[in-house]
């Protein structure tokens, strides 16, 4: 075909994600719409084409289970999905308590009906099944396969038919040309297109293309083994592909599922064999495809042993031969999620890579949503490519991680699993003091943060039976009692935290006051030495981000935000910047300490001459004072619900901070305290609530019960969503939760830890009107309440103090009561301490 | 019975062959490796063979270390054991090939007793030289039948049927026997998982014989005009007509 001059969009791949996302679009208004690829149609030699097609429907996390059923839908609605079930067998003990815990994360999600079967009960199911081996497994009847081709080629001719879409098979993309960091033309062997907006969807060639702009898409190809063996005997006459579930023998890594007269076996149990985007060949040198690399057998023999024990009448059998083996390649990112959305090096540049088929179609819906209406109905904040700090992108660390995370496809990874490779990119100044403190370190955005630090476990003694000890090893893992002792300490005296994982960027210059009221819900127009605290609401009204905003000068603004959400928001707000306005990151120039407990002011006053007395310095605001001989940036404001700072010193003086402030802080019984109680127990006590757990776009800061009494006059974005949502009887209400009971069947205290279920008494799922079930959005330990917490959105007729509910943790429930319905807090609830 | 086969590791093709920079050899950068085609049958043939007189079979290759994989796939089929002739991974001529082989075979003899069958392919699918067998043949002193479509075993004899243009021609010769095959001689077995592995714990004898100097070079290769293109669908049913109106008129026959 001749390409058009002109598209409104490019869309770069053929395979299942961008046509899904060719036809989306188109669905949603847009014409003059290209998608290319170089290979040929309907298979261009990606990895669409060799996947195995079949679809699991619960992951622990919410956004990757909400795109996958959205999927499935789309698959259905084209004819293409055959539902065979799905079982998850368990060898280990330790694999039942995860099956377990899977079953709680799907009635979280609402993926009914599911089951936990006995061996005999999977044995019926899959009669070929050896069910010694197994201790039970884990039944979705509504897992099944697609013909994700099929699908692919029905979307893209929809949208032909509809003479939105021009297709161009055997392109070849050879450049795409920016101007003024815009994207503006893709160069191809046919010739060239001026483009508004260019999507990359190539799977595992992504990098590449992205790289032709000037920016970066970080996953890796990666080797997935599967053989495929027949004919087998049982499935002879096999009347359509699929006939039985799908198994995954999740302790060894694998999955065996009929596939017509034959059986498939694929593995994730390997060596992690990764390759660069460079390494695969062009379509036209590729034996297979150019994603079918040759079967590597060493790589595959424990898993031919594996496969023996569990379907021994059918892999033990001579005549069944291997009649085809490859080592298909597909992409890996750093942390195991998509790369959705719109780059943060190039405007109009978007991406749509490291899918997998089981969440394809609902991909390409919610990044056409999200190009058309710039959100989509699905919250993608955990898969958004503005995620990744830099050093995230950089080769080394996705190959480290894509390694490391190759082998958890199957694992059983606990929530607070730490990762073991490529540590120690990012660290305080003061390092060095939290490792003599023998701090353990969690891991934030590359920053070495201390959770607890072990040096204070003298403190377990002082506070004896006021700190919760926990038993059950699940709940023991990546924790310590030292956590609840260190609030304690904090809540009695002072605790002294590294804030450095912060990410801090200053707007400034003429435009700086309208680009940050804009970007924020609250008002942004006060006196210089104003901390603002401030929901930063997404296109539909619900939560993009909340962050804190000083006000440093009539033209300077400081945004202060986590983290995880960091990369994001900063992309978020140099897109709201109006003309005359700058954003510096200023990340790397600041380090902050955190100072708070009711000795805090004390242990202040003792190392400055300035006076930082309630009446001199009150809540909510932020000036440089003299610490020594260091200027610092004290912000009174505190997530952990006490009297303190923030104080923000330049990175070089933070040692000197760091020390001056320990010694200050020795006289008054001042601990070191880790982000364990920053982010969990001193913030649960407060019921402040945290992004990605709380806050989601999915829910709107009525429902969240951070309105504030009046709304700003000044226009922000999505202003008319949230004064709508203002009008609206909320659909849901967030609430504050204690656990009751925590003796499990056996006699052990049991402690969630979030995403679990919250049930009625008589053990029914809550969905409000909008359909969002009821889950536990955080969990954890509130030392100073005595109390173990857990914060969940309740309809409003659920959401009242006193009712009695339930929680569903490792197949178990456990009364819990609502504590709280809104914003009040557990601790304090007047706020005398963080005004003191 | 005993009876040999002996095999060649050689990269497995489908799309465009790429050249070596000085364009001596195939870049196999992307490639992966099987045996030659014909060389399957020899070994199903071999395999049957065994099954159903009993006895005892043995691969042989000369090839790198890595035609040890090549060796276990025999293995998988139901081989019994493997000579390994190990080389550093450059090719040797025919007539060097054959003399490591003549010397591995007989010393295998001596040991063991007379192969009654060596099975060759017709010619490797990579180099094509079609000597090997028959010089392996001329050493042993035993008779050589080439180009085999079927091989019967009759009492100590083996008929052979060769291909010719427009029909068979026929051989019985008695064994022992050298005879080359190729693909369609039978159809070749997939391995089964047990077979596979069974075969890692099979015995590979190795040797490294020392490359004489070659009296055959190898000057260079070419790819031929119009290799690796590759068929494509144009769609199914009635909607497919235009495109194929399209490719007959600009072939020029409409």
């Amino acid at each position: 075909m001749t390409l058009p001059a002109h598209a409104r969009c490019v869309v770069i791949g053929c395979g299942i994600v961008g046509n899904s996302l060719a036809y989306h679009l188109t669905r949603l208004g847009w014409r003059d719409v290209v998608l290319l690829d170089k290979g040929p149609l309907p298979n261009p030699g990606g990895s669409t084409g060799h996947a195995s097609n079949f679809i699991y429907l619960v992951d622990h996390s919410k956004e990757m289970t909400a795109l996958t059923m959205d999927s499935v839908n789309q698959y259905k609605e084209l004819g293409v999905f055959i539902q065979s079930g799905g079982i998850e067998v368990a060898r280990t003990k330790e694999r039942m308590q995860e099956l377990s815990r899977r079953m709680a994360s799907a009635v979280s999600w609402g993926i009914e009906p599911t089951a936990l079967l006995s061996p005999a009960e999977v044995k019926k199911l899959v009669p070929y099944i050896d069910e010694t081996v197994i201790l039970g497994g884990f039944y979705t009847p509504g897992v099944g396969v697609v013909d994700s081709l099929r699908a692919g080629t029905l979307m893209r001719e929809q949208a032909q038919a509809a003479g939105a879409l021009q297709v161009a098979p055997k392109t070849e993309v050879l450049g795409i040309e920016v101007e003024s960091g815009r994207v503006r033309r893709v160069r191809t062997t046919e010739g060239e297109i001026e483009a508004e907006t260019v999507v990359i969807t190539c799977g595992v060639w992504s990098p590449r293309v992205a790289h032709m702009a000037g920016a970066r898409i970080p996953l890796t190809p990666a080797v997935h083994q599967m053989i495929d063996i027949g004919p087998v005997p049982r499935f002879r006459g096999a009347k359509s592909d699929i006939e039985h579930p799908i198994v995954r023998d999740m302790d060894t890594n694998m999955y065996e599922r009929q596939a017509g007269g034959d059986l498939e076996i694929g593995s994730y149990a390997h060596r992690p064999i990764l390759y660069d985007p460079e390494d695969l060949p062009p379509v036209e040198q590729a034996a297979l495809s150019p994603t079918e690399f040759p079967f590597t057998q060493g790589d595959f023999e424990e898993q031919m042993q594996h496969a023996l024990e569990l379907m021994p009448e059918i892999v033990g059998d001579e005549s069944v031969g291997v009649k085809y083996a490859i080592n298909g390649i597909l992409s890996l990112t750093p942390d195991g999620m998509p790369v959705l959305g719109e780059s943060p090096d190039v405007k109009g540049l978007w991406a749509a890579a490291a899918v997998w088929v089981k969440e394809g179609p609902g991909t390409g819906k919610s990044v056409a949503e999200w190009m058309i209406h710039g959100e989509s109905e699905i919250d993608l904040h955990s898969s958004d490519i503005a995620r990744f700090h830099e050093h995230q992108k950089t080769r080394t660390h996705v190959r480290a991680r894509a390694a490391e995370g190759f082998n958890k496809t199957y694992g059983i990874v606990h929530p607070s699993e730490q990762w073991a490779s490529n540590r120690n990119i990012r660290l305080a100044p003061f390092h060095v003091r939290e490792r003599e403190l023998g701090a353990v370190f969690f891991e934030a955005a590359g920053w070495e943060r201390p959770q607890w630090y072990e040096s204070n476990a003298p403190l377990l003694e002082e506070f004896g039976d006021r700190i919760n000890r926990r038993t059950a090893e699940w709940e023991s893992r990546w924790w310590s009692p030292i956590i609840n002792a260190e609030h304690l300490a904090m809540r009695d005296r002072a605790g002294l935290f590294d804030l450095s994982a912060f990410t801090i960027f200053d707007i400034i210059g003429a435009g700086a006051l309208a680009s940050v009221q804009c970007a924020a819900l609250r008002q942004t127009d006060v006196p210089a030495g104003r901390v603002v605290y401030t929901p930063v609401l997404s296109q539909s009204g619900g939560f993009k981000s909340d962050l804190t905003i000083m006000r440093l000068g009539d033209e300077h603004f400081r945004v202060v935000t986590g983290g995880a959400a960091g990369m994001s928001d900063k992309k978020w707000f140099r897109d709201q910047l109006v003309r005359g306005a700058k954003l510096v990151d200023m990340t790397s120039s600041m380090t902050t300490i955190g100072l708070w407990g009711p000795r805090a002011r004390d242990i202040l006053a003792s190392t400055t001459s300035d006076d930082v007395s309630n009446e001199a310095f009150k809540f909510g605001t932020c000036r440089t004072i003299e610490i020594g001989t260091l200027r610092v940036l004290a912000s009174r404001i505190s997530y952990v619900g006490d009297l303190g700072w923030e104080i923000y010193v330049p990175i070089e003086q933070g040692l000197k901070l760091w020390d001056t402030l320990w010694e200050a802080g020795r006289p008054h019984g001042l601990a070191a305290c880790g982000i364990g109680v920053y982010g969990t127990t001193g913030r649960l006590e407060k019921c402040y609530r945290a992004h990605g757990n709380e806050l989601e776009t999915e829910y709107n800061v009525i429902e969240a019960g951070m309105a504030a009494p009046r709304v700003k006059e000044e226009d922000f974005v999505v202003k008319a969503a949230h004064l709508r949502h203002r009008e609206e009887e909320p659909a849901a209400i967030l609430c504050t939760l204690t656990v009751d009971d925590h003796r499990s069947r056996d006699g052990e205290k049991r402690f969630m830890l979030g995403r679990e279920p919250i049930l009625t008494r008589d053990g029914q799922r809550i969905v409000d009107r909008r359909g969002r079930g009821s889950y536990v959005t955080s969990a954890g330990a509130g030392p100073s309440v005595g109390k173990h917490i857990l914060m969940a959105y309740l309809t409003p007729e659920e959401a009242v103090p006193g009712n009695q509910l339930l929680v569903e943790y490792m197949g178990e429930r456990y009364p819990v009561s609502v504590a709280v319905a809104g914003a009040t807090p557990l601790f304090d609830p007047e706020n005398t301490r963080i005004r003191a | 019975m005993r009876i040999a086969a002996c095999i060649k590791r050689v990269p497995i093709t489908g799309g465009r062959i790429l050249l070596t920079e000085d364009a001596r050899a195939i870049n196999t950068q992307h490639l992966g490796f099987t045996m030659s085609p014909h060389e399957e049958c020899g070994v199903e043939e071999a395999v049957r063979l065994i099954e159903a007189n009993k006895g005892d079979s043995v691969v042989l290759t000369l090839g790198p270390p890595e035609a040890v994989d090549q060796l276990r796939d025999a293995m998988a089929l139901g081989i019994d054991r493997a000579i390994h002739l190990q080389t550093d991974g450059q090719e040797w001529d025919g007539e060097s090939t054959a003399s490591a082989l003549l010397e591995a075979i007989r010393a295998d003899e001596a040991a063991n007793g007379p192969f009654d069958i060596i099975f060759f392919g017709n010619e490797s699918a990579d180099s094509g030289g079609f000597q090997v067998g028959i010089r392996v043949a001329y050493g042993l002193g035993r008779p050589c039948v080439t180009g085999l479509k079927k091989v019967t075993l009759e009492g100590s004899s083996v008929r052979c049927e060769q291909e010719v243009d427009g029909g068979r021609d026929v051989y019985v010769v008695p064994l022992p026997a050298v005879l080359t095959v190729k693909e369609g001689l039978n159809l070749p077995r997939y391995p089964s998982v047990p077979g596979k592995m069974r075969a890692r714990s099979k015995p590979v004898a190795v040797s490294d014989p020392s490359r004489p100097a070659p009296r055959l070079e190898l000057v260079t290769l070419a790819v031929p005009a119009g290799q690796g293109r590759r068929a494509e669908s144009l769609g199914s049913g009635v909607t497919a007509a235009p495109a194929v109106v399209e490719v007959l008129r600009k072939a020029g026959v409409l």
